[in-house]
């Protein structure tokens, strides 16, 4: 079954440094990543503490599989009907006073900000943490455009002051610690008290004098949104902080950036998502602040209400049966944290504001794999296929069977071109697994290793691509017999 | 009970003392071992790198080797070779669109056990007379713990072996970084995973690693013999087929 939407296909050149595109394969970008040992420290503490808290609470309900279930159960359904839910949305945010855009691509959903933003006067707005508007690099744009964008959740504002990438979906500073936030603090912030040590509370003292004086003088926030309801209109922000509250209740206006992906049916579905977004992201049983807001409320709120519900490749991946699975995803980041790959690497590794096992599956997804140069072609390879962040998944996404099928995508559509080592490796492969003279051929062969290996029998220096494996391992001389000899040799009365 | 041994590319070739092991303590048990001639290997290598049309083949001959073969039960002593068999080569009969081959690979894939299942499960045993006086950690291996939710077998299993030391591997559900092929095209980040996996096994001070698939051991072990560490890796099967008059060295 396919769901086509009508928003044509939009193939995006390689743009260097695109949010969702990075500049070289993971295995490179890895490699830079792995050779800082603040960063492996940094985040192998945090990752650490997450997964920790969040065992515990998830442990505390005794329904968190059919929980699960439920939620996966109810992104399946969004999935099938989204055209038409995504009408029943517009219909009732529009019935509540709000305007609803329409963006197919990162480009439009920028220009509709921008011209909204243009329309009230302002040129500084404040922003709520939100992925979608990462994924179109808004801030970039609207700094292009004269506006300034200001980052009010705490990680994110360290991020921007830094003049640095978010790292994590949910933490995007996890590879900064306490020390490397208060430099960037002295250096970046207007009127930071003398001596300002590393403790958090007077970061925390630090940064909220610093938006506090952004809060009250703004006049246009921009957020994302965690949730659509289709049944109300109602839009959906969850938060730790309480600055998002500050952005979607002090501005006159707010404008809202949401993928399409994430609606939800019915109001009451929120009791689902509700239990299970805060317990897989931040190991909370309820984050701190939950904000609704259905269309205006005149003497109360945003009085100029909008939302722009980006498509940007999200029509392709839903036509797609890896693509539609990834959409069902809420951007709690428990599978970055579970992730073995992840915790060595971090996420700028992954060159896309997605980054982690969903990231490896939904970058190339929004993006489409353009041959063995892109970057992204090399994201699906970026796991060791262990399962850990399946499990984790709080709506259930099969993430290592969706990365095994979009490397199968990768060989395909190679095939027909000029055929590399590994494509040459691999029918080699086949060709003498599928046959058992030809295996046990192959298996005398392996004799040679004997004599490769020497004395110690064990083999410390291979040629490439095994190279790869002697950097860091021995591997052991092959024994004398393989099994089937011996097998052979003490059953002669199956050899008829 | 007749039981079909799988020993799987890795074990025939490269580590035959633990489908040996294997053999031995099924005999052991008073079962009736049988060797299915000409199979080869699962498969799992090419699907897990994608070339899942090279795969086909490999699948097709392991299904028919195994579907002609006779046999109650067959065992591999590996999760992730059992975790292929299971849940991929019906995946990959599917995609190519042969519906008899997809038939078959589940017919073959429901009588096709790990060791430790095999042995609990069907088997019914837990105790298996072995005697093994070494300091032991168990590293349970990805595929065994995830994909086919062995839980606790291998270590039901072990803590009944007489004379046995077993210590706890901390982080132990965390990955090795073998991952097959991966660890050739992310090797950095394996071999990353590797020295934090390979710091928890020293942190115990054991002399012997041990888990329920070769693969990951050959990881493991090689990144013990890189560092000249003195730890060993021994097969759980080795470890299960030890007993007193045939004890069995850490290889």
């Amino acid at each position: 079954m396919t769901t086509f939407l009508g928003v044509p296909l939009r193939r995006h050149a390689h743009a260097p440094e695109s949010p969702l595109r990075g500049t070289e394969s993971f295995p490179q970008a890895a490699r830079r990543e792995l050779a800082n040992p603040q960063l492996r420290a940094n985040l192998a503490h945090a990752t650490a503490t997450i997964r920790a808290k969040r065992a515990a609470v998830v442990g505390e309900l005794a329904d968190w599989e059919a929980l699960r279930d439920s939620g996966s159960a109810i992104k399946a359904d969004v999935m099938a009907r989204l055209p038409e839910l995504l009408e029943q949305f517009e219909a009732a945010f529009t019935a509540r006073g709000g305007t609803v855009h329409w963006a197919a691509d990162a480009d439009e959903a920028n220009r509709i900000v921008t011209e909204l933003v243009r329309a009230t006067g302002a040129d500084e707005v404040i922003k709520i943490k939100s992925m979608a508007t990462q994924e179109i690099g808004l801030n970039e744009y609207l700094e292009e455009q004269g506006i300034a964008a200001v980052e009010t959740d705490l990680a994110e504002l360290i991020v921007q002051l830094g003049h640095d990438k978010p790292s994590h979906i949910l933490v995007p500073a996890i590879h900064r610690n306490r020390t490397e936030i208060r430099d960037i603090f002295v250096s970046e912030m207007t009127g930071v008290v003398e001596g300002l040590t590393d403790d958090p509370r007077e970061l925390a003292m630090a940064a909220r004098t610093h938006l506090r004086r952004k809060f009250l003088s703004a006049r246009v926030a921009v957020s994302g949104a965690n949730f659509g309801i289709a049944d109300t209109g109602t839009l959906c922000v969850v938060e730790s902080e309480g600055n998002g509250r500050m952005c979607l209740t002090l501005p006159d206006t707010l404008i809202t950036v949401m993928g399409i992906e994430k609606l939800l049916p019915t109001f009451a579905d929120l009791e689902v998502f509700l239990q299970l977004l805060p317990r897989s992201s931040t190991g909370e049983r309820m984050n701190p602040y939950t904000s609704l807001w259905s269309g205006v409320t005149p003497g109360d709120g945003p009085q100029d209400l909008h939302v722009v519900l980006l498509d940007n490749g999200r029509t392709n991946a839903l036509a797609d049966e890896v693509g539609r699975a990834a959409l069902h995803c809420i951007r709690c980041s428990a599978c970055l944290n579970v992730c073995p790959v992840y915790e060595r690497t971090g996420g700028h590794a992954y060159g896309s504001v997605y980054p982690g096992p969903i990231g490896a599956v939904l970058t190339p997804q929004l993006t489409g794999m353009q041959g063995h140069d892109d970057p992204n072609a090399s994201l699906p390879y970026a796991s060791s296929l262990c399962g850990a962040c399946y499990d984790a998944c709080p709506v259930k996404i099969n993430i290592p069977e969706l990365l095994v099928e979009l490397r199968a995508r990768s060989v395909d559509d190679e095939r027909g071109g000029m055929p590399g080592g590994w494509d040459a490796a691999m029918k080699a492969a086949s060709w003498v697994m599928s046959d058992p003279k030809r295996f046990a051929a192959a298996e005398k062969g392996l004799q040679l290793g004997r004599i490769v290996a020497g004395r110690d029998r064990k083999i410390s220096t291979l040629p490439p691509p095994l190279s790869g494996w002697t950097q860091s391992r021995d591997l052991p001389a092959p024994p004398a017999q393989t099994f089937r000899a011996w097998w052979r040799e003490t059953h002669p009365e199956e050899q008829a | 009970m007749r039981i079909a041994i799988m020993a799987t590319c890795l074990g025939d070739a490269l580590f035959p003392d633990v489908v040996r092991a294997t053999v031995t303590l099924l005999t052991r048990l008073g079962h009736e071992v049988v060797f299915p001639a000409g199979q080869t290997c699962c498969g799992q290598m090419h699907v897990n790198t994608g070339y899942l049309k090279e795969a086909l083949p490999v699948v097709r001959h392991h299904v028919e080797v195994f579907s002609e073969a006779d046999y109650d039960v067959a065992v591999a002593p590996s999760g992730s070779c059992v975790g292929s068999v299971r849940h991929q080569h019906a995946m990959v009969a599917r995609r190519a669109g042969d519906t008899a081959l997809t038939e078959r690979a589940v017919a073959v894939a429901s009588r096709t056990y790990e060791l430790s299942e095999l042995l609990v499960d069907v088997l019914g045993v837990t105790d298996v007379g072995a005697y093994y006086p070494h300091r032991v950690t168990y590293h349970p291996t990805c595929h065994s713990l995830r994909m086919l939710r062995v839980g606790d077998k291998p270590m039901q299993l072990l803590r009944a072996v007489e004379g046995i030391d077993l210590v706890e591997l901390p982080q132990a559900e965390q990955c090795c970084g073998f991952g097959g092929t991966f660890a050739l095209k992310n090797a950095d980040t394996s071999s990353a995973m590797l020295a934090d996996k390979i710091g928890n096994v020293l942190e115990v001070r054991p002399d012997v690693c041990s888990a329920g698939d070769a693969s990951c051991l050959m990881h493991i072990g090689g990144g013990l013999s890189r560092l000249g560490s003195g730890v060993h890796t021994v097969h759980l099967a080795q470890i299960l087929a030890a007993t007193r008059e045939q004890p069995v060295g850490a290889a």
